[in-house]
C-alpha cells in the first residue's frame, strides 16, 4: 500500500534526508547515490545519441545541450526555492513563478534608471525575501495546516494578484532588459550568450550559497530540523513560526534572484513567471519533492529534456517535452529521481 | 468445515520478514483468537489476508476459492470482512449513513437499505448516536460502528482488529455478547486480533499465538496460555496482565 | 421520489423515524428556480443578459469540477481539459463537417468522459494524490494546450472561428446576439447538470464515491470498488465540464487553445466552487453568480478609471485580482464556502 502520498509522508518523516541525502543514509558515511546517478547520466547520453541520430547534426545537438545545461542550472535554482518551501511548509507554493515575474520587472525597473541588471540582485533578492516574510506571516499562516488544498489555493490566488497587478500596471507590452556587453560565446561548435552563462554561473554560485546555508548554519540545521519533524523541532526549542517565514522567504528571495538572472534572456511579460512555474514543478517533483539537491539536478535534466525535446518533436512547444517527462516521472517514480525509493 | 484457510503465507519489508510461513484454518461458525506480543504481525497478517496487501508467497483460501492477491473489495465480496484497529469512519457522514452504504455495498436493495442499516445500528447499541456525525464521536461509538459497517456488508467471515482496544471494562461485556450473538444468531465467523486476554480466554474456540512473524503456537485457550512459550514471548508482557 | 423519501418515513423496530433525505428539497428548489429564471432574459438589458450567460457558463464548469474534486474528492487543477475538449469537439465537427452543435456537445461530452477515464486510471492505477494528483491533471491539460496550439488537426494557435449563418437556427443553435434563446439553452443545460449531480449523489454510485473520498481503503473494506466509481465520477464530471466547453463555443462563436485549455480556465472551473462551497450541489451556482457580474463591474471601472488612476484606462487584470483577493479570503475566512457556511449554520449540518 505504498502510494505517492505515503512516499509524501515518508519523505516528510524523513525530510532530513531529502534536505541532506548525505545524512539519511548515516550509516554508509557520505553514501552518494552513485548508481542513481549512473543511470541518470546514462540515459542522458542516450538522449543526446537519440537527438544525434534524429537531427544529424553535430552542432545542433552540442547547441542544443549548451543551451539546455545553462538554462537548467537557472531551473535548479528557482525549483529549489520552490522544493525548499514544499519540504518545510509542505505548501505546493504556485505563486513561486509570480515572485519571479514581479523581480524581472523589478530588474526592468532599475534598468531603465541606469542600474546594470546585476546589481539589481542586491534589490531584488532582499525584496523578495521580505514580501515572502509578509506573505508568509500576513496570510499564510493562517492556514499552515489546514488541507493541501486550501494552501494551494491561497498561493494561487496570491499569483492570479501579483501577475494581473503587473498586468495592470505595466500592460500586456513585452519588455526586455538588455545586459551591457553581451556577445555570443563560442562553447565547441555551439554559441551561447554571454548573458546565458552568466545566469547560469550565478545560479549555480546562489545554489551553492543556499545548500551552505542549510548545511553549515544553525539556521540552516533548525531549517532542516523542522523539514523532518516540526514538532520535535519544537520540543527542541525552535521557534517553528520563525523557520517557516524564513523558509518561505529564501524560496521567493531564490525565485527574485533567478528572476534578475534571466532577466536578459527572456522576454518579460506578467505571464512569464508562470511559465518558469510550471518548469519549476516539473523540475520539483523529478527531483523529489523538499529534495534540495535533487532539484538542482532535475534542472539540469528538464533544461537538456526542453532542448533535445525540440529536436525529437520539431514543430512542438519545447514545453511539450517537459511534460511528457514530468508525467512519465509521476507515473513511473513518483518520489522522484533521489527522492528515498519505496 | 473450514471456511478459511491459509497456507504458509509470507511478507517481508525492505528485507525484514514481517509475516513468515504463516498457516492456519478456521471452522465455520467458530472464533479464532490471535494473540501475540507488540509487532508479532497480527494486523500484517489482517492486511494480508483482507488483499490490503499483497503476499510474497503462500495461499489464501475462503470457501474453497482462492482469494490470495485479491484486491480488498473482492476480498469482501467474496464474504470476508476485515474492521481497522484505528476506527477509520466515513467521516463527512452521520452514523446512519455509514452504516447505509455498507448495506448497499454488500448489495442491499436501495429502498430497505436505511432501514437495515437502523436495525443494525440499534443492534449495536449504538442508537443514541444514530443520526449525528461521526466528527466527534467517543471511542467506544467509534468501535461500534465499526463493527456495524462491517457486519452490515454480510460477511461469512469478519476480521476483527483490536475491536475491544481504547474501550473501558464496563464498555466491553456489551461488545463481547454482540460478537458471541454474530456467531450464535448470524452464524458469522470471527477472527480476531486481542490484546485483552479476559476477551480472548472467553470467545475463543482456538487461539493462535504469534510471534516474531511466526506462527508460536496454537490451540485451546486454556492450554495456550500455559504454554511456556507464550510466556517466553511475552517475557515481562504477562499475557495476564491486560485482563 | 423513491420510497425512501416519501412522506411517512419509514421506521425502525426502535419506533424512530430516520431523518429525512435532502434530495427531494434540492430537485424542488432546482425546477423553483428554473421556472423564476425563466423571464430573465425578457427582464434584463442585453449586456446584462449576456452577463447571466456567462454565470451559466461558469456554473457548469464548475458543477463539473465539483463533482470530481468536491464530492470525489480528486483535487483537480486541470479541468481545462475537458472544458476545450468540448469546445474543440464541437468547433471541429461544426467546422470541419458540417455537424450540429448538438450533436458537437454529445461527441465533446463523449470524448472528454473518455479522456477523464483514461487520465484517471493512470493517476488511480499509480496512486497518485494530493498534490501529485492536482499536478497531473495540470499537467495534461497543459499537453492538450500545446498539442492544440502546433497541431495542424485542429488549427494551431489560429483556433476555430464558428461561421456566422444568415438566420437563426434551433438546429445550428445560432441565434441573434441578444436573443434570449442563449441564455434558456444555457439555463436547460445547467438545470440538466444539477440534476444530474443530484440524482447522481443520492444513487449508489454517488454514495460510494463519497465514502471511497472519505477513506478508501475503509470503502474497500465494505467491499466498494473504489477505483470503479471513482472512474465513473470522473468521466461524468468532464462530460459536465465538456458541455459548458461546447456551449462556450457556440455563444461566443470563437476558440483557441489557449481560451480553451489555458490554466485560466481550470481556475474558472474552480472558483465558483471554492467561493460558493466546495463538495455542496448549490455552491458552484453561487460562486458563480457572486464571480460573473464581477468582470463586468471592473471592465467599467476600466474604462473610466476613478480619479488619480486614469492611466489604468485600457489595461485589464483587474477582474482577475478581484478574483485572486475574493479567493484568498474564502479560504482563510470561510473555507467552507459562501452556500456551505451558511448550510452549516442554519442546518447545523
Amino acid at each position: 500500500m505504498t502510494s505517492p502520498a505515503d512516499q509524501g509522508h515518508v519523505a516528510a518523516a524523513g525530510d532530513v534526508a531529502t534536505l541532506d541525502p548525505d545524512e539519511a543514509r548515516a550509516p554508509a558515511g557520505r553514501a552518494v547515490p552513485w548508481r542513481r546517478i549512473a543511470v541518470i547520466t546514462a540515459l542522458i547520453v542516450v538522449a543526446v545519441v537519440l537527438a544525434y541520430v534524429r537531427s544529424g547534426s553535430g552542432v545542433v545537438v552540442v547547441q542544443a545541450v549548451a543551451t539546455g545545461v545553462l538554462i537548467g542550472g537557472v531551473y535548479g535554482l528557482i525549483a529549489m526555492g520552490l522544493t525548499l518551501i514544499f519540504g518545510v511548509l509542505d505548501i505546493v507554493n504556485f505563486a513561486h513563478g509570480s515572485f519571479l515575474a514581479l523581480a524581472l520587472f523589478l530588474t526592468f525597473g532599475l534598468a531603465q534608471a541606469g542600474l546594470h541588471p546585476y546589481l539589481a540582485l542586491a534589490v531584488s533578492v532582499p525584496a523578495m525575501f521580505l514580501l515572502g516574510v509578509l506573505v508568509q506571516r500576513g496570510i499564510l499562516a493562517g492556514a499552515m495546516g489546514k488541507p493541501l488544498e486550501n494552501q494551494l489555493l491561497i498561493t494561487l490566488g496570491i499569483s492570479l494578484i501579483i501577475e494581473n497587478a503587473l498586468l495592470l500596471f505595466f500592460g500586456a507590452n513585452p519588455r526586455s532588459v538588455p545586459l551591457p556587453g553581451d556577445r555570443g560565446v563560442p562553447i565547441f561548435e555551439a554559441v551561447a550568450n554571454l548573458s546565458r552563462i552568466l545566469a547560469f554561473v550565478g545560479a549555480l554560485l546562489l545554489a551553492g550559497l543556499l545548500y551552505l546555508l542549510l548545511q553549515r548554519t544553525r539556521l540552516g540545521t533548525a531549517i532542516r530540523a523542522v523539514a523532518a519533524n516540526d514538532t520535535g523541532a519544537q520540543l527542541v526549542g525552535i521557534d517553528t513560526r520563525v523557520i517557516y517565514a524564513v523558509t518561505f522567504a529564501l524560496g521567493t528571495a531564490c525565485a527574485g534572484a533567478a528572476g534578475t538572472l534571466v532577466a536578459p534572456l527572456v522576454t518579460i511579460e506578467p505571464t512569464t513567471g508562470a511559465l518558469f512555474n510550471i518548469v519549476a514543478f516539473v523540475v520539483v517533483v523529478l527531483g523529489g519533492m523538499g529534495n534540495v539537491v535533487g532539484a538542482l539536478v532535475g534542472g539540469l535534466v528538464i533544461g537538456l529534456a526542453e532542448q533535445l525535446g525540440g529536436i525529437y518533436l520539431p514543430g512542438q512547444s519545447p514545453l511539450l517535452s517537459v511534460f511528457i517527462v514530468f508525467v512519465l516521472v509521476l507515473f513511473l517514480r513518483p518520489q522522484g529521481l533521489f527522492g528515498r525509493s519505496a | 468445515m473450514t471456511l478459511l484457510r491459509v497456507d504458509g503465507i509470507s511478507k517481508s519489508f525492505q528485507g525484514l520478514r514481517a509475516v513468515d510461513e504463516v498457516s492456519f484454518e478456521v471452522a465455520e461458525g467458530s472464533i479464532l483468537g490471535v494473540i501475540g506480543p507488540n509487532g508479532a504481525g497480527k494486523t500484517t497478517i489482517f492486511n494480508l489476508i483482507a488483499g490490503a496487501l499483497r503476499p510474497d508467497s503462500g495461499r489464501v483460501h475462503l470457501a474453497g476459492r482462492e482469494i490470495t492477491g485479491h484486491t480488498p473489495h473482492q476480498v469482501t465480496a467474496a464474504g470476508m470482512t476485515r474492521t481497522f484497529q484505528l476506527m477509520r469512519p466515513f467521516y463527512s457522514m452521520t452514523v446512519l449513513e455509514n452504516v447505509t452504504i455498507a448495506v448497499l455495498a454488500g448489495g442491499g436493495a436501495k429502498r430497505t437499505a436505511r432501514t437495515a442499516a437502523a436495525e443494525l445500528i440499534d443492534r449495536v447499541g449504538l442508537g443514541r448516536w444514530r443520526d449525528a456525525p461521526t466528527e466527534g464521536l467517543p471511542t467506544a461509538a467509534l468501535k461500534r460502528l465499526e463493527l456495524a459497517r462491517a457486519v452490515a456488508s454480510k460477511p461469512r467471515v469478519l476480521l476483527l482488529d483490536e475491536v475491544l482496544a481504547g474501550l473501558v471494562p464496563a464498555e466491553r461485556a456489551p461488545v463481547m455478547e454482540l460478537l458471541e450473538q454474530l456467531r450464535t444468531d448470524d452464524g458469522v465467523t470471527l477472527v480476531f486480533v486481542e490484546h485483552i486476554m479476559a476477551a480472548v480466554m472467553r470467545l475463543s474456540d482456538s487461539v493462535l499465538v504469534l510471534d516474531l512473524g511466526r506462527v508460536l503456537t496454537t490451540g485451546a485457550p486454556e492450554e495456550v496460555t500455559r504454554d511456556p512459550r507464550v510466556i517466553e514471548a511475552y517475557l515481562g508482557e504477562d499475557p495476564h496482565a491486560h485482563a | 421520489m423513491t420510497a425512501t423519501s416519501a412522506p411517512p418515513a419509514p421506521e425502525t423496530a426502535a419506533g424512530r423515524p430516520l431523518p429525512r433525505l435532502p434530495w427531494n428539497r434540492h430537485l424542488i428548489a432546482i425546477a423553483v428556480l428554473a421556472v423564476l429564471l425563466v423571464p430573465l432574459p425578457l427582464i434584463l438589458p442585453p449586456a446584462q443578459a449576456s452577463v447571466a450567460v456567462r454565470v451559466l457558463i461558469f456554473a457548469l464548469m464548475s458543477i463539473g469540477w465539483n463533482m470530481m474534486s468536491g464530492f470525489g474528492g480528486m483535487f483537480s487543477f486541470g479541468h481545462a481539459a475537458y472544458f476545450g475538449i468540448g469546445a474543440y469537439a464541437s468547433a471541429w465537427l461544426l467546422v470541419e463537417h458540417r455537424v450540429s452543435p448538438w450533436i458537437g456537445i454529445l461527441a465533446g461530452m463523449v470524448v472528454a468522459a473518455a479522456f477523464a477515464a483514461l487520465i484517471g486510471f493512470l493517476a488511480l492505477r499509480y496512486k497518485l494524490r494530493g498534490a501529485y494528483f492536482a499536478l497531473a491533471t495540470f499537467a495534461f491539460a497543459e499537453m492538450l494546450r500545446l498539442w492544440a496550439t502546433n497541431s495542424d488537426f485542429v488549427n494551431r494557435a489560429v483556433g476555430y472561428h464558428v461561421p456566422l449563418r444568415p438566420e437563426a437556427s434551433w438546429w445550428w443553435l445560432q441565434f441573434e446576439p441578444s436573443s434570449p434563446n442563449y441564455f434558456w439553452v444555457a439555463l436547460a443545460l445547467t438545470v440538466v447538470a444539477l440534476v444530474v449531480s443530484v440524482l447522481y449523489l443520492r444513487s449508489r454510485a454517488g454514495q460510494f464515491t463519497k465514502a471511497a473520498r472519505d477513506d478508501e481503503d475503509a470503502a474497500a473494506a465494505v467491499g466498494i470498488p473504489v477505483m470503479r466509481y471513482k472512474l465513473l465520477t470522473m468521466a461524468l464530471s468532464a462530460a459536465i465540464t465538456a458541455v459548458a466547453g461546447a456551449f462556450y463555443v457556440q455563444y461566443f462563436l470563437f476558440i483557441d487553445p489557449d481560451l480553451a485549455f489555458g490554466s485560466s480556465v481550470s481556475i474558472q472551473a474552480i472558483l465558483p466552487a471554492v467561493i460558493g462551497g466546495v463538495a455542496t450541489v448549490w455552491g458552484p451556482v453561487i460562486g458563480a453568480v457572486v464571480m460573473g457580474p464581477l468582470n463586468d463591474v471592473t471592465a467599467t471601472m476600466l474604462r473610466n478609471p476613478p480619479a488619480g488612476l486614469e492611466f489604468l484606462q485600457g489595461r485589464s487584470g483587474l477582474d482577475v485580482i478581484v478574483y485572486g483577493t475574493l479567493l484568498i479570503i474564502i479560504v482563510l475566512v470561510l473555507p467552507k464556502g459562501i452556500y456551505g457556511t451558511i448550510r452549516q449554520r442554519w442546518f447545523r449540518r
